[in-house]
């Protein structure tokens, strides 16, 4: 079943092709960052007025490089959710009436599902059941992954995700926006145990997580060191031991609670480097294995939606002929 | 005469008709924030009941705004996907000018003052005058402008139509005074009348490609970037 893949659920407009015969034939993204770097946020109104100047000629691109005809998709599947309704909405609109139109079966898919299965898209997929550790710009969550559309929400941030609280603690330490990769940069120059903060929710048992304190630390560290570049990185050094070393502890807890011999990571924030060296040590240390996707799948990205959707569109899921756009919808709920 | 198909979703109004050889079928339906239900549902209604095909039509029009984002947004996402996957042309038609033929069309009115409520103590604004083929066509261009400055016009003999006369009927009244003899605040546009226009449109070359289906917000520049 070849199946079309569109995501605008935030601020990346992408398209993919995914068939369950040939694998992914492509995909393409188009990132709005420019536009909201000017802001030093994601503005929502102006993330969906782009996501409906971009997605059309991004699309009729995909189907020009890959010289294949639109006759040729036998389904679609849309990001439905959660993420910016405005946004959202926009994928939504043309994924449901292009399919409507060409006459072939859609569905609206959850955002976090298709983070979870993109590891799927690998050449050496993990097999089910494996916990996934997700960190993004917008969430962080431990589920363990059953099969497909069994979700179990092991934990979550109980306010910023780990993605957000890099992004933030970037801006207010002057790294410009988003910052994240900036300031995991600058860590790397920092000094180790020059500054130490918390490990949040670490003390007590449980897999939630919480960050936004953590930023507040690193703030006033600033405003109360000698404002100089080493002492920056030293900060930055600080902030991101605490961040990796607390999702570490988390996801230690989340594979003995569950007895799970395997971990995916996904996310945007997937693609730190110290995250992953911690990880495979720690998967060493259990005899578990750590699945990494590329991170193309780990950011956001159509390819993960056409793979989800396409594996319940197989499994005889179809949408009925609504627009389907909710900005908040658990995970567990699309089980 | 061309055969189209046209949708709008730009008030609280969702609204989609078919227009074939000077026939037009219309569904129209006052639910606010039932637009995603509604709309392809609609469509898919009126191309049954016509027994005709995508494939049968010569273009997809839209009220392509003023008026809400989100309902903007709607119409022009559905119509960028069906004008796609069919190899449509599309005609993005004003929302005050469907308006306008709506108010000729219902209450004979041929001197028109549109005008929707763009919240923020703003209205969307256009006037329109009959044309000698009973087509309306702009006196005063489309505009988003304050609530207490709107433009007046310089003769008389006017009727309003649109909710900016039911939102802000005594602010309005101070300003246009006499110059206009009635208003109809509850009027929305029809795609019908969208339809009819499209129609002209289509014969003068005013089609576009579906990437091209795109809003009229006329409220842009709403956001200051950060002074750094």
């Amino acid at each position: 079943m070849r199946i079309l893949g569109i995501e605008t659920s935030c601020d990346d407009s992408a398209v993919a092709i995914y068939d369950s015969t040939c694998g992914l034939l492509a995909h393409k993204i188009y990132s709005q960052t420019d536009i909201h770097r000017l802001y030093g946020g994601v503005v929502p109104e102006l993330a969906a007025r782009d996501h409906l100047q971009k997605l059309l000629p991004l699309l009729i691109q995909l189907f020009k490089d890959l010289n294949i005809s639109k006759k040729s998709i036998e389904g679609i599947a849309y990001t439905a959710g959660p993420g910016l309704m405005g946004a959202l909405l926009v994928g939504a609109a043309v994924g449901r009436s292009l399919g409507w139109a060409l006459g072939v079966p859609t569905l609206g898919v959850h955002h976090l599902e298709g983070h979870l299965l993109a590891p799927m898209l690998e050449p050496n997929p993990p097999q089910f059941p494996f916990v996934a550790l997700l960190v993004s710009g917008g969430h962080t969550l431990l589920v363990e992954v059953q099969g497909l559309g069994r979700y179990t929400l092991l934990g979550e941030s109980l306010d910023d995700a780990a993605g957000e609280a890099f992004d933030k603690t970037a801006k207010l330490l002057g790294l410009g926006y988003p910052g994240g990769p900036a300031l995991a940069q600058l860590a790397e120059k920092g000094q180790a145990g020059r500054y130490v903060f918390p490990r949040p929710m670490t003390d007590r048992p449980g897999l939630d997580f919480s960050f936004s304190g953590l930023k507040t630390a690193a703030l006033n560290t600033w405003l109360n060191a000698e404002q100089t570049e080493q002492a920056k990185a030293d900060i930055a050094h600080a902030f991101q031991t605490a961040v990796i070393d607390t999702l570490v502890i988390k996801c230690r807890r989340a594979l003995q609670q569950t007895r799970a011999q395997r971990l995916v990571i996904a996310g945007g924030v997937s693609a730190n480097r110290l995250l992953r060296e911690q990880l495979a040590v720690l998967a060493q240390k259990l005899n578990i294995q750590v699945f990494f996707p590329r991170v193309e799948f780990c950011t956001d990205n159509a390819a993960m939606i056409a793979y989800a959707g396409c594996q319940r569109l197989l499994a005889g899921q179809r949408d009925d002929l609504t627009i389907k756009a909710q900005a908040r919808w658990s995970l567990t709920e699309s089980n | 005469m061309p055969r189209i198909l046209a949708i709008d979703t730009s008030t609280q109004v969702c609204s989609a008709a078919l227009l074939i050889n000077d026939e037009v079928q219309e569904r129209y339906e006052v639910k606010p924030q039932q637009h995603t239900r509604l709309i392809l549902p609609m469509i898919d209604g009126l191309l049954a009941e016509a027994n005709i095909s995508l494939q049968q039509l010569d273009a997809i029009a839209f009220g392509c705004g003023p008026g809400s984002f989100t309902g903007l947004r709607i119409v022009a996402g559905v119509v960028q996907g069906i004008a796609f996957a069919a190899d449509l042309p599309v005609i993005p038609i004003s929302t005050l000018w469907a308006l306008a033929q709506g108010a000729y069309r219902i209450r004979n009115w041929q001197k028109v003052i549109t005008t929707l409520d763009a919240r923020m103590g703003e209205l969307y604004w256009a006037s329109f005058q009959l044309d000698n083929a009973n087509k309306m066509y702009a006196i005063e261009a489309e505009q988003l402008c304050s609530l207490t400055k709107v433009p007046l016009p310089s003769d008389n003999d006017w009727y309003g139509v649109g909710d900016g006369w039911l939102n802000f009927a005594e602010v309005l009244k101070q300003q246009l005074a006499d110059k206009v003899i009635e208003v109809e605040p509850n009027l929305y546009p029809h795609a019908q009348d969208v339809a009819v226009l499209a129609a002209v449109a289509y014969q003068q070359g005013k089609a576009v490609a579906a990437e091209q289906a795109l809003p009229v917000y006329l409220r842009d520049n709403m956001y200051k970037p950060n002074a750094k």
